[in-house]
């Protein structure tokens, strides 16, 4: 009998092995809808029908990709530096990355919201949030450029940013930790969270013609993590709702102790009233510190001002400024219907997605429908407030958003899928698997009050095995559905840059109309312009030089510079003399320790160099720019400290062989 | 005697001619057309009777590679004395209408016809100019080659196409020119039907 015991030991080892492998479930990951390839396929030359701004998460940055194609048309620089372009880096830009902790060039950027009118897109403005060190910024859309960056006081992790009203009256932030006040002793210790820490929403208003932001107000809430937000629209336009977990006040391991309550809360901020108030002046002025920068395109130049006030409502003060509608499981997601009657709330470790109702919520305000309050914020009963529940969505639904016709799209991190159901009735209508584990999603428009709709895209978390492997780091993957039909059709796989959250979509026409080509040169109002090559010189003020340096195909003016001294601080002040679209100039000098300019037709940038050695450095344009750019190039003589080498410049003056040198007579 | 007069039709067609040269004052003589593989949306160069429109700083920033002299409106004699000699043709015309005389018309139009002839010469000439008169350290050259522009029509030039049609003005011009040739023949048609 023993020597049987092998042979079936095995047999039954193999079958167990074969089951296993028989078991594992058939990759549906190229089940692309059938005309896919012709759907996706923008013809060279053609133009992709819409604009898909991606956030850019620990890059710091924007992507702009084109649909349906897929394809990277740029990266906007926000809150990293990009020595690519100079940004964080030439002095014109460095000030864009000042804060209150002084210069911080590198972000966490999760949301973007395109600016709107009447609760639809206009394509003026594209709106980014920084989590980590707290900030807003403005991206110009006529320029693809960051236009203003402000920072945000009393608070600490702005996720629940930048979202918008309808008419972008607002755009808003909220804290992911609370934290002490800033004008607070901050020097507690930490388990003093439930005394201590506190949470704020911002209120940042938006001037309607410049685009200017600035705070309008703080709204101080209870110490609990806010996650999300989205405006109301139409008959909820007033209010504001933000999701929010950790209602438990854990100061330590969150996954635990910020899982144990069986609800936490969207909080439904009515910022109609906290205007109200503001006008009676019942705000408190409070001392902070904060940086306001703003960048010019009229001095090419940013500048950068620390402000020192906000003003404060303390929700617990004013019994109808905010009300917590309560929401199953630590919710992340809250996401307003285009009709602006429907809120949805998506609990991260919910069965089910809440659905509440607008028209619900301010009844059951009207008849003090409450159950208790939480820290001092009033607390709906949740079946007063709620529309219905969608049953068995899915596993670890995390956001939704909208395509016009009544339809909602939910994103599966754990069963890793998009599942589209019905708003009126709570029904699934449809599932589409992801690949793998999506965060976001986006439907064009799909939070505004008129979805484009047509397609989605999903922007996962995990990429593994949808593209060639380039070693342990692998670029995260977006995923392109049709969601025009019925069902929900699987388009294109496109690899993204860092970390894509949320993403916003527009169709392309508005603003390809008006997107800028050059900077016309005669409103170039920089102080360090150089208007012509015949201005072009070099200026010595003590150990400051300025270099006023122009460039225009193929040659720099000047292009010998003389009677720079080591240690000397070196500006050279650049300006691209072209007229012609998509003709930048670089400018790039050996052992510099920032990075290059590169400079856009009729613009101005600013570089600074202290050269470390006497020697001759050249400098050289790094932009393709003509079939002559090979010489578009310069030397730069550098003499020792001391020195009495005069400043000298010149182009074109080629010295004979025969005549000896100036500097060794 | 009746013969020496204008007919209804001739005053109308004077005047026509009158007032289409008086728009060629305001509006582009001539354009160039250049297309090249970076320029797909093509440079425009427009000729007006005072100035020099369109693209001007453009193609002068590429015309230093070849050599060419880049164009300046206040170097061309051309653009002073051209609106002049276009007002006095429209105020001539309007003068013969007032005089009623088919011989004065005669005048007009051999003239003005003259005028046309010197000015497409003088545009070759100038265009002829500008194409061959190159800076000798310039950095692009091409043995034999020159750069002058067609006079009218269609020619390459290195990695441009060119493209050289009256624009607005130019066809009003001609224009005038046809009409007063119309009154003209008009004159002639009266004298051979008084023969027969």
């Amino acid at each position: 009998m023993k020597r049987m015991i092998i042979p079936v030991l095995s047999l039954t080892t193999a079958i167990f092995l074969l089951g296993i492998t028989g078991c594992k479930p058939k990759n549906a990951g190229s089940a692309a809808a059938g005309d896919a390839a012709s759907r996706v396929y923008v013809a060279p030359g053609k133009y992709d029908e819409v604009y898909n701004f991606v956030s850019g998460g620990f890059s710091g940055q924007v992507t702009v990709y084109g649909l349906p194609s897929g394809r990277l048309l740029r990266t906007i620089p926000v809150f990293s530096n990009d020595p690519q372009t100079g940004y964080g880096y030439s002095e014109n830009t460095i000030p864009m990355l000042n804060t209150s902790h002084g210069f911080v060039p590198w972000d966490d950027q999760h949301h973007l919201e395109i600016s709107q009118t009447n609760g639809e897109t206009d394509g003026r403005w594209l709106f980014a949030n920084a989590n980590n060190t707290p900030r807003i910024a403005r991206i110009d859309l006529t320029t693809f450029r960051t236009a203003e960056i402000i920072e945000i006081p009393n608070s600490a992790g702005n996720h629940s940013s930048p979202f918008i009203t309808e008419n972008t009256e607002y755009v808003v932030a909220g804290t992911r930790f609370s934290v002490p006040m800033d004008n607070d002793n901050g020097d507690v210790p930490i388990d003093t969270y439930k005394k201590n820490f506190k949470g704020t929403v911002s209120f940042i208003k938006v001037d309607p013609n410049s685009g200017n932001m600035d705070i309008a107000f703080q709204i101080l809430l209870p110490g609990v993590n806010f996650d999300l937000s989205h405006a109301g629209k139409g008959p909820s336009h007033g209010w504001f709702f933000f999701s929010c977990y950790n209602s438990e006040q854990a100061h330590t391991l969150l996954e635990v102790n910020a899982s144990k309550r069986d609800k936490d809360f969207i909080m439904a901020v009515n910022w109609k009233k906290a205007e109200e108030y503001l006008k009676q002046g019942r705000g408190q002025k409070q001392k902070v510190k904060y940086a306001h920068n703003v960048y010019s395109d009229d001095t090419h130049q940013a500048t950068s001002t620390i402000k020192d006030e906000v003003i404060m409502l303390d929700a617990t003060q004013f019994p109808d400024l905010v009300y917590a509608m309560p929401c199953p499981k630590s919710p992340h997601g809250c996401d307003v219907d285009p009709t602006g009657e429907y809120i949805v709330g998506s609990g991260k470790l919910a069965a089910l997605i809440p659905v509440f109702s607008f028209s619900k919520m301010t009844k059951a305000i009207e008849a003090k429908d409450f159950d208790g309050d939480y820290e001092g914020i009033p607390v709906l009963k949740y079946e007063s407030v709620l529309h219905g529940e969608v049953q068995k969505p899915g596993l670890g639904p995390l956001h939704t958003e909208f395509d016009g016709k009544g339809n909602a799209y939910t994103s599966m991190f754990l069963s890793s899928e998009v599942v589209k159901w019905s708003i009126a009735d709570l029904k699934v209508l449809d599932r589409a698997p992801t690949f793998y584990s999506t965060g976001h999603l986006m439907v064009v428009g799909g939070d505004s009050k008129k979805p484009y709709g047509k397609y989605l895209v999903a922007y996962n978390k995990i990429t593994k095995d949808r593209y060639l492997p380039t070693g342990p780091e692998l670029n995260q993957t977006a995923q392109l559905f049709d969601i025009s039909g019925d069902k929900m059709k699987l388009l294109l796989d496109f690899p993204t840059a860092g970390e894509p959250h949320y993403a916003q979509a527009m169709p392309a026409e508005k603003i390809a109309a008006k997107s800028l080509k050059i900077y016309d040169l005669m409103k170039n109002k920089n102080p360090f312009v150089t208007m012509g090559e015949k201005e072009s010189r070099v200026e010595r003020k003590g150990n400051r030089v300025d270099v006023y340096l122009t460039m225009i195909r193929s040659h720099f003016s000047p292009d010998n510079i003389e009677g720079i001294k080591v240690g000397d601080e070196v500006y050279f002040h650049v300006t691209n003399l072209e007229q012609d679209w998509d003709l930048p100039h670089g400018f790039a000098i050996k052992g510099a320790n920032n990075a290059e300019l590169l400079v856009m037709p009729g613009e101005t940038q600013t570089l600074k160099w202290v050269p470390e050695v006497s020697t001759i450095f050249p400098f050289y344009c790094t932009d393709f720019c003509s079939a002559l750019h090979q010489e578009m190039q310069g030397y730069i003589r550098v003499s020792p400290k001391g020195s009495n080498v005069p400043i000298s410049f010149s182009l074109g003056k080629n010295s004979d062989a025969t005549v000896e040198p100036e500097a060794s007579k | 005697m009746k013969t020496k007069h204008l007919s209804g039709l001739q005053k109308i067609l004077v005047a026509v001619s009158a007032v289409m040269l008086v728009v060629v004052l305001f509006v582009p003589l001539w354009k160039i057309l250049l297309y090249a593989p970076q320029y797909p949306e093509g440079l425009t160069l427009k000729m007006y009777p005072h100035k020099l429109g369109g693209d001007v700083e453009i193609v002068n920033g590429l015309n230093h590679y070849i050599g060419m002299k880049t164009l300046h409106t206040e170097d061309f004699i051309e653009f002073t004395v051209l609106p002049y000699i276009i007002a006095f043709f429209a105020l001539f015309a309007i003068i013969v209408l007032l005089v009623n005389r088919r011989g004065l018309l005669n005048v007009l139009f051999y003239s003005f016809l003259l005028f046309g002839i010197v000015a497409m010469v003088d545009f070759y000439r100038w265009e002829y100019n500008y194409g061959n008169d190159l800076d000798p350290t310039a950095p692009i050259q091409v043995p034999g080659m020159s750069y002058t522009p067609p006079l009218i029509g269609y020619k390459e030039l290195l990695n441009f196409q060119a493209y050289s049609w009256p624009d607005v003005g130019g066809i009003l011009f001609f224009g005038a020119g046809l009409v007063l040739m119309g009154a003209v023949v008009l004159s002639w048609i009266d004298k051979r039907k008084k023969r027969i």
